[in-house]
């Protein structure tokens, strides 16, 4: 965990006060809801569908356990009961008053979350893998770097009015969860020929409209030299971008407008011209960093205790354990994730009394820690093995103890026209139907790993162009239609799904899964051929044939 | 339209000429790029200050050659959504050593003084009349900066390694 100072404290404190000022500003009429929109998208206030929806940053995806208590306090508080996880390591509050966001803020602030830039055309909340620091094999814990890269893209003077959103995700092991290959700038930490640490520099990846893979524009940035290299990669978007057209803005049009070369060359020059300077990190300062990060006091506890051997003898224990257990790098203690797709639910919610009581459990068995992941999951990342059984009972209890992560039923779904005024179709309700149509636990697993991701717009907040399975909602004649792509993935091999046919209405949906579900069994080598391996060897013309034979 | 330098509320001795309009025989004037390029030297050669108003699409490069002649360098905000010249700024303030009179143009608002100070403007073509007035109270708004500017606030990082070394030294 990283704990602020009082440096840190003060400077949210300041933002709150700026905030509560421009909102009193808005109330009298002194600015225009124009001005005011700006200001309150840099600090994640969206006016919706209903109401104002307001976005809280989680950095990198941890929490404290009081951290998580206080995101309760606001669902609570000043909306209704709930919050809801989205796919960049936020939460959001879909029923929010404008008058009392200031509060919100204020009480946030006291345990220091804020909601700084988390929309507006500038830098996002800075992503990483959701097992960073406990994931085995990691190389080395990424959020050091992104704290260091929070601090640098907080309320930065010259990069808080870009042409368009600009987001950065960071992994450090092999198998990327920070989906980094879609994001602005994605940072792939390794180590060189000298072990020392710099970054795969990937750019100009993104989804929306215009979906791009994002491309290596340096394979090695020293560590030192990371905020510099940023700097001069955020120096050319901000004068070259395009300003003219909204959907041409990202700095991924740009890279693919220049060609990746060009691009870096341009960075390269740029970057030549800041030299040695303030930006450099030396060690001292990477130091004061990390040394304000607090890792667990680990038992030394043995691989297989007694209490697991015992709980092996329980199906249902054993079903949960397999499926949403995951390794950890030090012994005797495991990354447990708690799914928040329950059966008939909508995708990432959770209850202010689940959020206190999962709170409460991360302090007994967690080391009062929490994490956020892409997948609209939470994880507590350091539970001792022999606590599983009963942190499984109580994660029962409170309905986040599903076991379906990374299964057909563990969807990203984005909020679409229940909530957000940019969808043209729903998104949660198809979700809610898929996870009752494939409520059966023995044919989850059977299926294996599947991603289904839903966007109910082209803006594709839902990640649909990367699931496994993707389906994007679409109006056409005033009804809800939706494309369906397959292959689609958001990993290190990352890439865009292929559409498989024509749209389909809202009610065929389901069934148009299913079908595709069924082929994939058929089509399947073997039973641990994954869905995305099969599309991979096969194509999509099979699935094509399977599921519109009849349509 | 009240300038904002050093502070507080001043009066604007520039005159803005446009393109085509006739330049005055003396005083200080402020003239946009193209105008300027067009003759520098008997510009400069003129009595009275120049300035030249250099647009935020247009290359650096075509202006630096000329910082030495110059009294004031006017950077435009089209919009305020616009940061481009945030951009342009920090170039001239840090790059190439420009000293004189930085000045924000255009849709220059209340909430974007702390940034514009950081980026090395010094001077303030402020929209609003109220937002003038509250000049000084709002750029004390912030006393924490994450970010190392040529404007010679001190950042948080540094500040940190600043004291844990006096905290050593005192052990």
């Amino acid at each position: 965990m990283y704990a602020y100072d009082e440096l840190d404290r003060t400077l949210i404190n300041e933002r709150v006060s700026e905030f509560r000022d421009q909102v009193k500003r808005r109330l009298s009429g002194e600015l225009t809801e124009d001005e005011f929109k700006m200001l309150r998208l840099q600090n994640g206030v969206y006016l919706q569908l209903h109401a104002y929806m307001f976005r809280v940053a989680i950095p990198y995806g941890t929490l404290s356990s009081k951290q998580l208590r206080a995101l309760a306090h606001v669902a609570r508080r000043y909306d209704r009961g709930y919050g809801h996880f989205t796919t960049r390591q936020n939460i959001q509050y879909n029923w929010i008053k404008l008058a009392e966001l200031p509060d919100a803020l204020a009480d946030l602030a006291e345990v220091g979350i804020h909601a700084m830039q988390t929309s507006g055309n500038n830098t996002r909340n800075v992503t990483s893998d959701q097992w960073a620091g406990v994931a085995p094999g990691e190389i080395e814990d990424p959020r050091i770097w992104s704290e260091l890269l929070r601090q640098y893209t907080t309320l930065h003077p010259e990069f808080s009015f870009l042409p368009r959103k600009f987001k950065f995700a960071i992994t450090a092991s092999e198998h990327d969860r920070a989906a980094i290959k879609i994001h602005d700038i994605g940072l792939r930490l390794i180590k060189n020929a000298d072990g020392e640490t710099g970054f795969e520099v990937l750019v100009g990846g993104g989804l929306g409209r215009t979906p791009f893979i994002g491309k290596t524009i340096k394979p090695f940035v020293h560590g030192r030299d990371l905020l510099s290299y940023v700097e001069a990669i955020l120096r050319v978007y901000n004068q070259y971008g395009r300003r003219d057209n909204i959907y041409k803005a990202r700095i991924k049009i740009l890279v693919h407008e220049l060609g990746i070369e060009k691009f870096a060359r341009e960075v390269e020059e740029e970057w030549k011209q800041m030299g040695d300077g303030a930006l450099t990190l030396d060690h001292a300062a990477i130091e004061e960093v990390r040394s304000r990060f607090s890792y667990p006091a680990y038992e030394k506890l043995p691989h297989m205790p007694d209490e697991l051997k015992q709980a092996a003898h329980d199906p249902l224990f054993e079903r949960w354990r397999k499926n949403s257990v995951f390794p950890h790098k030090v012994q005797g203690y495991s990354i447990v994730t708690l799914s928040l797709k329950p059966v008939g639910g909508p995708p990432g919610d959770a209850t202010a009394d689940q959020m206190d009581a999962i709170a409460d459990l991360a302090d007994k068995y967690s080391f009062g820690e929490i994490r956020v992941g892409h997948e609209q999951n939470l994880a507590l990342p350091h539970v001792a093995k022999r606590d599983l059984p009963v942190l499984w009972k109580a994660l029962d209890r409170i309905g986040v103890a599903t076991p379906n992560v990374n299964l057909v039923t563990d969807i990203i779904a984005c909020p679409g026209l229940d909530y957000c005024s940019l969808a043209n179709t729903r998104s949660i309700p198809i979700a809610q139907e898929l996870t009752r149509r494939f409520a059966d636990h023995d044919t989850a697993n059977l299926i294996g790993r599947l991603h289904i991701n839903i966007s109910g717009c082209i803006n594709a907040c839902g990640h649909h162009h990367v699931g496994h399975i993707g389906i994007l909602g679409v109006e056409k004649n005033g009804e809800e239609f939706y494309q369906i792509t397959i292959g689609g993935r958001a990993d290190e091999n990352a890439q865009m799904g292929t559409l498989i046919g024509p749209a389909v209405p809202y009610a065929e949906v389901a069934d148009v899964i299913e079908d595709i579900v069924e082929a994939y069994l058929a089509l399947r080598d073997r039973p641990e051929e994954l869905f995305v391996d099969t599309v991979k060897r096969l194509g999509v013309e099979p699935f094509r044939e399977r599921v519109y034979a009849t349509r | 339209m009240p300038l904002v330098k050093q502070g507080r509320i001043a009066t604007d001795i520039f005159v803005h000429v446009a393109d085509g309009a006739e330049l005055p025989d003396d005083g200080a004037i402020l003239i946009p790029a193209a105008r300027f390029l067009e003759n520098p030297e008997a510009l400069s050669r003129r009595a009275g200050k120049l300035g030249v108003i250099w647009p935020n699409n247009r290359d650096l490069d075509d202006l630096v050659p000329h910082l030495g002649r110059l009294a004031v360098v006017a950077l435009v905000f089209p919009s305020f959504r616009d940061g481009r010249a945030y951009s342009q700024a920090r170039l001239l303030r840090e790059r190439h050593g420009y000293a004189g009179e930085l000045r924000a143009t255009g849709q220059v608002l209340r909430d974007q003084f702390v940034f514009m100070l950081r980026a090395g403007f010094d001077a303030f073509e402020v929209k609003k009349d109220a937002d003038a007035d509250a000049f000084a109270e709002t750029v004390k708004r912030y006393s924490v900066f994450y970010q190392p500017t040529g404007d010679g606030r001190v950042t948080a990082l540094n500040r940190r390694m600043q004291l844990r070394h006096s905290e050593s030294a005192g052990q």
